[in-house]
């Protein structure tokens, strides 16, 4: 008899955005798993985690591996590791996705290399052929390329996936799945990076590189004092101000407002672009921003190709207008 | 005295990439070649750390002769000395076999290593992978996004946020933590700092054979994952045109998108009624 196949799904649930990708890559799992006859099962370890047994019941799992006990109450990057690495190598699963969480991707690593395996990085799409050989995209240079990435000798197949990429299937309540309650294994290691103390951060940092709306300014905006008028459409859209590298050398905006190779990764929803040309050691940093509007004078420029809507006219023209044209029309 | 070991990696300037648009092929060995930022905020983290409380700091990389350069930066931002891990042999490994022969170097140069400190990413394929899995291969703890390091004796603590959780976790020595890029903020090279680096540096060059690497070696941790192909994300953009005068583009900007900016902003945005 031929071994059945699995595909296996890391249970990362410690906060809210942390659960929905586990639930993503459960509907991955049973895209990939119809191509192969593979079983899609999840591995949820921790306490009290009866809430996280049923979730991904619901959402695909058709077999649940779960481990319940006090001593795993707190996220352990160590414990996991121990109780993962135990796991794998009784049951030898063909493929093991992880959330490509702050989490997930300090833990993958290692016990990819434990199991001496291959692992990709924060994949924005995963293929499969009917032999099972899982094709993993994942984007380098801030996104500006992919490279598809594969593991022919090794098993299992491991990658780490970007939230927000696949969508999860809605839940049904009515579904089962085999759910197997394991012991926590005897000899479990104590932990050498010991949490001290942890607590939800108050509010979501903010930092430009979590913001939703980016007001970005370049050269075209011509003078400092036109620079700085970016800030004002900036706050009306609760947005953050960002900056090339000509800007920043020139002294209009701190070296923290640098977008780009050199400076941060950004993934806002809206990206307002004025008067930047396009240079790739900027865009380099703009992989993941979802719409984009550019302004320039220059209908060629790069920037305005990138774009979503691309403005022909000065950048500061438009911005004074389109400030003054927000202000009548904005309400709270 | 502690002894830390600050691992760097040359990337190419994505200016310098000599990428054919038609094949979507890349050919990296003729691009200019950088510093990765991220692991200047490891150097500088590593600086602070000796000022503090006294250490010898060593860079290591692993790449093509040219890698060396970057050695020399660091050394001109102030590290003591340098390890050039450089072999064809060893072109093309994944995380993997990297991390393999990072934690070959570090035993066989610095078998007295206390701190490993890495960036968190690097700008080219941005695994973020090598980190943790040379904390593996050394068999020794390791956090990730670092923000604070404090040491007392031979234990650190290590303060990061993680998924929205504040954390501050303990590890004693060796151990090995990759710094975010939020805080060390990486500090300039002084002239001092420039000619002590092309004068004299130490810098030792190693290859497979000097770490100990035979062939089975390399087949038994030569890398798992292979790149099948590289290409240009296409983008499906509609790029919708806007010209005229800016007061006008202005608002026929605001009549086509305001529905999307409020949705994403969470504000009402309407223009007025007219009377």
């Amino acid at each position: 008899m031929t071994k059945q196949k699995s595909i296996w799904v890391f249970g990362d649930y410690r906060n809210y955005f942390q659960n929905r990708v586990t639930l993503q890559l459960l509907s991955k799992a049973v895209d990939l798993a119809g191509v192969i006859g593979a079983e899609v099962c999840a591995v949820v370890v921790g306490h009290n985690i009866e809430e996280w047994i049923m979730e991904y019941t619901a959402h695909g799992a058709d077999r649940i591996l779960s481990i319940d006990h006090p001593s795993l109450t707190s996220y352990s990057t160590e414990h996991y590791l121990a109780l993962m690495q135990q796991l794998v190598t009784q049951r030898d699963p063909d493929i093991i996705l992880i959330g490509a969480t702050d989490f997930g991707r300090e833990f993958a690593p290692r016990l990819a290399k434990r199991l001496q395996t291959g692992l990709s990085a924060d994949c924005v799409g995963l293929d499969i052929t009917p032999e099972g050989l899982l094709i993993q995209t994942a984007p380098s240079f801030g996104g500006n390329m992919l490279a598809e990435i594969v593991t022919e000798m090794h098993r299992p197949q491991m990658a780490t996936v970007r939230p927000g990429i696949f969508k999860e299937i809605p839940h049904d309540y009515e579904r089962t799945a085999i759910v197997e309650r394991l012991p926590l294994p005897s000899g479990l290691p104590v932990p050498r990076a010991r949490v001290i103390e942890y607590e939800r951060a108050v509010q979501r940092e903010h930092t430009i590189e979590n913001a939703t709306v980016i007001v970005c300014g370049g050269r075209g905006m011509g003078n400092k004092n036109n620079f700085k008028r970016l800030s004002e459409l900036a706050g009306l859209l609760g947005g953050d101000v960002g900056a090339t590298r000509p800007v920043v050398y020139a002294g209009w905006a701190g070296h923290n407002a640098l977008v780009g190779q050199a400076g941060k990764h950004i993934k806002p929803k809206i990206l307002f672009s004025f008067g930047i040309s396009g240079a790739i050691q900027h865009t380099a940093g703009l992989g993941e921003a979802n719409f984009i509007v550019a302004v320039n004078k220059n209908p060629q420029a790069t920037m305005m190709k990138m774009a979503d809507v691309a403005v022909t006219a000065d950048a500061g023209d438009f911005l004074n207008n389109l400030i003054r044209e927000l202000k009548k029309r904005i309400r709270d | 005295m502690f002894n830390i070991v600050v691992c760097i990696k040359q990337v190419p300037m994505v200016t310098e990439l000599p990428w054919d648009e038609k094949t979507g092929t890349l050919k990296r060995e003729a691009a200019a070649g950088m510093m990765n930022p991220a692991c200047k905020h490891a150097i500088e983290a590593a600086l602070q750390l000796r000022e503090l409380y006294g250490a010898s700091i060593t860079v290591m990389t692993m790449g093509p002769p040219s890698a060396e350069e970057v050695l020399r930066e660091a050394i001109a931002m102030g590290a003591n000395r340098g390890v050039l891990i450089c072999d064809r042999l060893l072109a093309g490994s994944d995380t993997y076999a990297t991390s393999f022969a990072l934690g070959r170097a570090v035993k066989k140069e610095i078998p007295d290593h206390d701190l490993i400190l890495c960036g968190a990413y690097t700008s080219d394929s941005e695994t973020a992978q090598v980190g943790p899995q040379l904390a593996e291969e050394l068999n020794i703890p390791a956090a990730a996004y670092a923000e604070h390091i404090d040491i007392s004796g031979r234990t650190m603590r290590v303060r990061r946020l993680v998924d929205n959780f504040r954390e501050t976790l303990e590890m004693d020595f060796p151990a090995l933590v990759t710094v975010s890029m939020e805080r060390y903020k990486p500090r300039y090279v002084s002239f001092a700092g420039l000619s002590r680096s092309f004068d004299g540096a130490d810098i030792r060059e190693l290859n497979a054979q000097d770490l100990g690497m035979m062939s089975a070696d390399l087949d038994a941790c030569g890398s798992r994952t292979r790149v099948r192909r590289v290409f240009i994300r296409k983008t499906a953009k509609e790029n919708v045109r806007i010209t005229g005068a800016a007061a006008v583009a202005a608002a026929e900007f605001l009549d086509r998108y305001q529905r999307s900016i409020s949705a994403v902003i969470g504000r009402a945005i309407e223009a007025k009624k007219q009377i």
